[in-house]
């Protein structure tokens, strides 16, 4: 600083390398113009875009990210949905087929034991018929031999 | 240090010559206003267009201004603190991209068309005058940042962690804008000669390698320069947790 007073003194600059002279508060004059200049032209309204831009991206990515969480939480809701419908149709399934069971079962015993009273019947009666042949063979045989004797004897 | 080729003159170099103007009794260097305010030109013109109509999907320009916003803020964030970080982006900002303009304004526009009376246009972070301006700039904004943020408190961080850092930090005060200034002046500077005179020496092929070591280099400055006032502007609101 002084050595430009000084030059501006002897009125005369020689230049140099490290002549400082009044060239340096007029550039720092300059240099805060031009801070203010781009703070106006630049630093505000890109900084203003950029954070908007920043803001809205924060926003859009919350608002996605809730989005996304109610998607999750009705699938989670419908697979539990389907599983519960899967389950009462098994059930069903398995009910209906204990049912088709138990009536086969049911049939089955009744054919069954018709079958089983109808067969003792029919033995019943052969039995019966073979007693009352039985009966008739041997009354027959006995009459026979009656007359065999009779025969027989009454000739000696 | 004048080089001088008959052949060649657009690989003339000059070193410390100034364009001088007068205003009143005070002196500036007319080529390093010159070329400042085509590289301001260029940077407003850029964000204007950039900025004319701006839609939440970005296209073309937009999308450069938007990187290039949110690489600034990162950096300011990073440094700063969550807290206090809003209120020196525009700051932060402005130096990366004066700077950074500046300095391939210097390295990549072919200022050797343009004929000025004495001296020569160039990066006008080669200046010292520049790069004095900003880092006082950077000084001012701490001292600026700490008291208004913790009013007298500010000065306890002079004596942290034990009173006997006081010296050190005191000087620190001063060391702080000195090696910004001339961390900056001197890279750059350095790379405008160095390719001078490779230039000067050899016109063809061979300044191409340091050209580009020279571009890498612009852009880092320009980072360090405002990562480092972030991190002053940084260590000054810091509050401390006991």
């Amino acid at each position: 600083m002084s050595s430009w007073l000084l030059l501006a003194a002897s009125g005369a600059p020689e230049g140099g390398l490290f002549d400082l002279d009044a060239t340096l508060p007029l550039m720092a004059v300059q240099v805060v113009v031009l801070t203010f200049l781009l703070n106006a032209l630049f630093f505000r309204p890109v900084g203003r875009v950029v954070e908007d831009r920043e803001g809205f991206i924060t926003t859009s990515r919350a608002e996605a990210k809730q989005k996304l969480a109610q998607v999750q939480r009705l699938e989670s809701d419908l697979a539990e949905q389907l599983k519960a419908a899967r389950q009462e149709s098994q059930k069903l399934i398995v009910e209906a087929e204990q049912e088709v069971d138990k009536l086969y079962r049911e049939a089955l015993a009744l054919a069954q034991t018709e079958a089983n009273a109808s067969r003792e019947k029919a033995r019943r009666e052969i039995e019966q018929q073979r007693e009352q042949a039985l009966a008739a063979l041997a009354g027959e045989s006995d009459r026979l031999g009656a007359l065999i004797v009779n025969r027989l004897l009454p000739a000696q | 240090m004048v080089l001088l080729s008959p052949l060649l003159p657009f690989a003339e170099l000059e070193v410390g010559k100034q364009f001088y103007w007068h205003i009143g009794n005070l002196h500036l260097h007319g080529q390093v206003f010159l070329s400042s305010w085509v590289v301001i030109g260029a940077l407003l013109a850029l964000v204007v267009v950039g900025t004319r109509s701006m839609q939440r999907d970005p296209s073309g320009v937009q999308n450069l201004l938007e990187f290039l916003w949110t690489y600034i803020r990162d950096l300011a964030r990073e440094q700063i603190g969550e807290k206090a970080y809003r209120d020196w982006l525009p700051f932060i900002g402005t130096l990366f991209l004066f700077i950074f303009v500046c300095n391939w304004g210097g390295a990549l526009i072919p200022w050797k068309l343009v004929e000025i009376p004495s001296g020569e246009l160039g990066a006008p972070t080669a200046d010292i005058n520049t790069t004095v301006a900003m880092a006082l700039l950077v000084s001012l904004s701490y001292f600026y940042a700490g008291l208004s943020r913790k009013g007298l408190r500010y000065f306890e961080y002079y004596v942290e962690p034990t009173p006997i850092m006081l010296p050190f930090k005191i000087i620190e005060d001063f060391t702080k804008p000195l090696s910004l200034s001339f961390r900056l002046f001197g890279n750059i500077l350095a790379d405008e000669l160095v390719v001078g005179v490779l230039a000067f020496l050899v016109p063809v092929i061979v300044p191409l390698p340091a050209m580009f070591l020279g571009l890498f280099t612009s852009a880092i400055q320009a980072l360090i320069f405002a990562t480092l006032a972030a991190n002053y502007i940084g260590e000054a609101v810091h509050e401390e947790h006991h």
